[in-house]
């Protein structure tokens, strides 16, 4: 549409202050990467993410508790940085810059290398990194209490914004409490223990999953767990009942919003920090046709790298360890295949054909590569050295596509472009919450307008409109359950529910209204 | 092939085309002179608040227009000739039809008022309109203050778009409380404190007089009938309620009143030429409905409808129980059944509004028989299937009301008010003994 920008809303003059504020803040840190502050760390550090927090603080209590309860979504496509506009291309780049800088070239931050100390940025968080667990800050601690901080502020900013909606307020409680506990303090108080010469823990955030945790099985970490005494144990054995139990059975009763929506750190970064970023996501069937692809060649690859790695660590000799290589490829194989055997016969018919025969691919990719494994030589998996495959996927998938793309181009691609066409564990989930849920979101009846604001804000990219106004429920393997769809639609058309998996797809394929089965006829 | 010409590609008209592909391989046109392609109409205003940009409101993307067989023409019918079943278009081409869908939609109604056609004087119904007011309103240095005459869904929608350019806004409302000739009194007035508490200037009891043009021809401010107050202002929109969008078939063979004239078939007194939607006039009104339902859903349901009688299945107009939709600012509204502003004869309704002044339901029964008739909720989402079924079921009041929790809507975690809406029920029923 040809229609100019409107410049309307203007920041109010609390606002500004506010962002000058948090503005401060922000500069101290950057500051801070030029030089070695000496005595008076702890203050600044202090002073500047107080002054980054008092200033989210002042601006979302001026923007949101001014007005009344409701949607508060005025002007966002007007606005600079949250319509791909040059603030929205800025801030793009400064993130990318910043994760390429973090993962690449840590020693600019001021980390210190041969037993250096650190200085610059790294440096100023020395005091804090004591405190927690009693050894200095590395890149990884100043990311996470930044991560974290930028989740706690931005959640409150959330809370507020959506102040009229509980489910919204409680999902955001949830997420920054696991984000606080789980990813940030936990883990601390981890290293503390390892003090101590019976422990030597990994770190380990216990609420993330593998193929997420993707380094879980690591030799480092898994001897890490295992010379950890009962402790040690008890976690690797929770990392393993995670990925086969826990998250099953929770995915089966709530969808996969009980993890992607209420406790994943990533998640939470997107729901808070990215929420403003969130209508930004491609709705464009090919858009949906190229996320497929990608996040289950992703998860094939992330099985294929465990499962190598796995298997170097493991002795063929049966006597050291009742575990052996072979076993353990065996049993890869037999659950692979049984997976693959129970969900073509049982859930077929809800597989699109692409969808077949991109699982069928996959799984004969997956045969082959086992069946030259028995045919070839053992110390190389796949031909590949275990340990090649694993650094390659920690660059380019852990690094590059979940940090750099998936974080630095949230103003640009919206704010789950990682969860979306990445992430094993949304994929894994994903199939878990359209093969086998109770969770849908259910449509009402006749009540769409058609109007968008669903697909608009679907973070997911999913064209949530185009199943409402046929009166279908919506049971996609991406959605995360964030439920913004529901709070923006003006005419009350959308739940997210738990219900009985019978009728779950299509339940209401009847547009509610006209007297006459209509859906029927057109299905005769 | 046999060619099926819809005019009008709003829900409707769009609604019949996808229909009769699903249904048929006939050849169909569907022409419009507002827009290149489908929009949501009612998505409009949230366009002009930057929810969303105008391709948002297209519910299917260009290709799916290509792939589906459904061509597309843009132009303006001028005329139509059933004798030699043509269109004449203004610019002077021609389309053959072996069937005719007329799906023409509406128009802002305008009353004579003076100065009615100024610049700066709009509805709010087309693109078009839209692309005015972001001309004439873009923010409030442009447009100091709006004046919108007219208390329905589009005025309010109006006000609030405005609002959100923090334009001021003075809210014309003939009636003496907003849209009370829909809305029961307790229902209305609420909305009524709704609008104050945005701080949109509403004016009940108040007509226009007249709009007053500076030398430039454009709005310079409007006369209260009432008061004789000049009020001045730099855009007026008019929302006074809508009428069939139909000049164009003033001369043709095809029958008009207000609409153009069809019958249970949705058929016009012309062979193949048949009319849905807004624009369309009943011979009999329905049941409770007016014989013009200006609505979304009945557009679509008339769409769905005449799809099956031009692909060989005759079938009548049928609709089931009334429902609706809107949203007044931050308040949601869903009605179900009939709830009249007045209880009928033997007729009688029971109100429940919450301390927060921002939810309230109206449920309307029949007092010889208990018989529910109908519900308006305010705040509170419903569920349209329950209802449905209750309204069929012919379910008496007291059921409904002790198993109003089977029928909420709204998403988990909220709070509910059931119990709430059941002890001020009891109450009330005692009170009537």
């Amino acid at each position: 549409m040809s229609l100019a920008k409107p410049d309307a809303n203007h920041l109010s003059s609390v606002q500004k202050i506010a962002v000058l504020l948090g503005m401060i803040g922000l500069f101290i840190l950057v500051l801070a990467l030029f030089n070695t502050p000496s005595s008076q760390k702890t203050l600044i550090l202090t002073v500047s993410l107080s002054l980054i927090t008092i200033g989210t603080i002042i601006f979302s209590r001026d923007a949101y508790l001014k007005k009344m309860k409701g949607i508060k979504n005025d002007s966002i496509w007007f606005k600079s940085i949250s319509s791909r506009g040059v603030l929205g291309w800025l801030t793009g780049i400064v993130l990318t810059g910043f994760y390429i800088v973090l993962y690449f070239f840590p020693k600019y931050l001021g980390l210190g290398s041969n037993n250096n100390e650190n200085t610059g940025l790294i440096a100023l968080f020395d005091p804090l990194s004591y405190l927690l667990s009693g050894k200095p800050a590395s890149q990884w601690f100043v990311y996470g209490t930044l991560y974290t901080v930028a989740i706690l502020i931005f959640g409150y900013k959330f809370i507020l914004k959506y102040r009229h909606n509980r489910y919204q307020q409680l999902r955001t409680i949830s997420v920054m409490f696991f984000q606080l506990g789980f990813a940030f303090l936990i883990p601390e108080f981890m290293v503390r223990l390892n003090e101590s010469p019976n422990y030597n823990l990994p770190y380990y955030d216990l609420k993330s999953i593998w193929p997420l945790n993707y380094y879980i099985f690591d030799s480092w970490s898994i001897n890490g767990f295992l010379s950890s005494g009962t402790l040690g144990l008890s976690l690797l054995i929770f990392g393993i009942l995670s990925i086969f139990a826990i998250s099953p059975i929770l995915t089966y009763k709530f969808g996969k919003r009980w993890y992607c929506s209420w406790v994943c750190g990533c998640g939470a970064l997107a729901e808070t920090a990215g929420d403003a970023f969130r209508q930004l996501s491609s709705k464009k069937l090919v858009a949906w046709k190229i996320e497929r692809w990608l996040i289950h060649s992703v998860l094939v690859f992330s099985v294929i790298m465990t499962t190598a790695v796995i298997y170097t660590y493991l002795s063929s000799d049966p006597n050291k360890f009742w575990l052996t290589r072979k076993t353990f490829l065996l049993s890869v194989f037999g659950f692979l295949t049984v997976l693959f055997i129970t969900v073509m016969v049982f859930k077929r018919k809800e597989l699109g054909k692409d969808a077949r025969y991109g699982a069928i691919g996959y799984f004969a990719i997956i045969v082959s590569l086992f069946l030259l494994h028995y045919t070839g030589t053992s110390d190389q998996v796949f031909f590949i050295k275990s340990s090649s495959l694993r650094s390659v996927y920690g660059l380019y998938i852990g690094s590059i596509f979940s940090g750099v793309i998936g974080t630095g181009f949230y103003p640009i691609l919206g704010n789950r472009v990682w969860c979306r066409f990445g992430c094993p564990m949304a994929a894994i989930l994903g199939f878990q919450q359209r093969m086998f849920s109770k969770f849908r979101i259910t449509t009402n009846g006749g009540q769409c307008i058609s109007c968008g604001n669903c697909s608009t804000y679907c973070e997911m990219g999913i064209d949530v409109r185009s199943y409402a106004q046929k009166g279908e429920n919506i049971v996609r393997s991406s959605c995360v359950g964030c439920g913004i769809c529901s709070a923006v639609c003006p005419r009350g058309v959308l739940k997210l529910e738990n219900n009985t998996i019978k009728g779950r797809i299509n339940q209401n394929d009847i547009l509610l209204g006209n007297n006459v089965d209509l859906m029927n006829l057109v299905h005769d | 092939m046999e060619h099926i010409v819809i005019i009008g590609n709003g829900i409707s008209g769009i609604t019949a085309a996808r229909h009769i592909r699903k249904l048929s391989n006939k050849k169909i046109t569907v022409i419009s002179a507002e827009t290149d392609y489908f929009f949501s109409r009612t998505a409009l205003m949230y366009v002009y608040m930057g929810h969303m940009t105008f391709e948002h409101t297209q519910p299917y993307e260009n290709w799916f227009w290509k792939k589906n067989n459904i061509n597309l023409k843009r132009g303006y019918v001028k005329t139509i000739e059933t004798k030699s079943n043509t269109l004449h278009f203004e610019n002077g081409n021609d389309v053959c039809y072996d069937k005719l869908i007329i799906a023409t939609g509406s128009k802002p109604n305008k009353f004579g008022w003076p100065g009615q056609d100024l610049d700066g004087v709009m509805g709010l119904y087309h693109k078009q309109d839209l692309e005015n007011l972001e001309k004439y309103a873009p923010n409030n240095r442009a447009c100091k203050r709006a004046v919108i005459v007219g208390g329905g869904l589009i005025g309010i929608e109006l006000a609030e778009m405005l609002n959100s350019r923090n334009i001021p806004v003075t809210f014309l409302v003939r009636e003496s409380s907003f849209w009370n000739g829909i809305l029961p009194e307790g229902e209305s007035a609420m909305i009524n404190r709704h609008i104050r508490n945005h701080n949109i200037d509403l004016r009940l009891s108040s007509n226009l007089k007249e709009i007053k043009a500076d030398n430039n021809g454009k709005v310079m401010s409007v006369i209260v009938e009432e008061t004789h107050e000049e009020i001045p202002c730099d855009v007026v929109g008019l929302t006074a309620g809508v009428s069939p969008n139909i000049d164009f078939l003033k001369g043709s063979d095809i029958e008009t009143g207000r609409g153009v004239k069809v019958n249970r078939f949705l058929e016009t007194n012309i062979p193949n030429v048949y009319a849905i939607g807004d624009c369309a006039e009943q011979h009999e009104p329905i049941g409770n409905r007016k014989s013009i339902e200006a609505v979304w859903y009945t557009g679509r349901m008339m769409g769905e409808t005449v799809a099956q009688t031009i692909c060989g299945n005759r079938m009548p107009y049928n609709p089931g129980h009334w429902f609706n939709s809107a949203k007044f600012i931050d308040i949601e509204y869903q009605t179900y059944g009939w709830v009249f502003a007045k209880p009928k004869k033997e007729e009688a309704h029971f109100h429940w509004k919450h301390e927060d002044d921002t939810k309230c339901i109206t449920v309307c029964y029949n007092t010889k028989t208990n018989e529910f008739l109908g519900i308006n909720t305010f705040g509170i989402r419903m569920r349209h299937e329950v209802f449905n079924r209750w309204l069929s079921e012919k379910r008496n009041v007291d059921y409904v009301i002790q198993h109003l929790a089977e029928a909420n809507f709204d998403p988990e975690l909220f709070y509910r008010f059931e119990s709430q809406i059941l002890k001020t029920y009891t109450n009330h029923q005692l009170q009537s003994i």
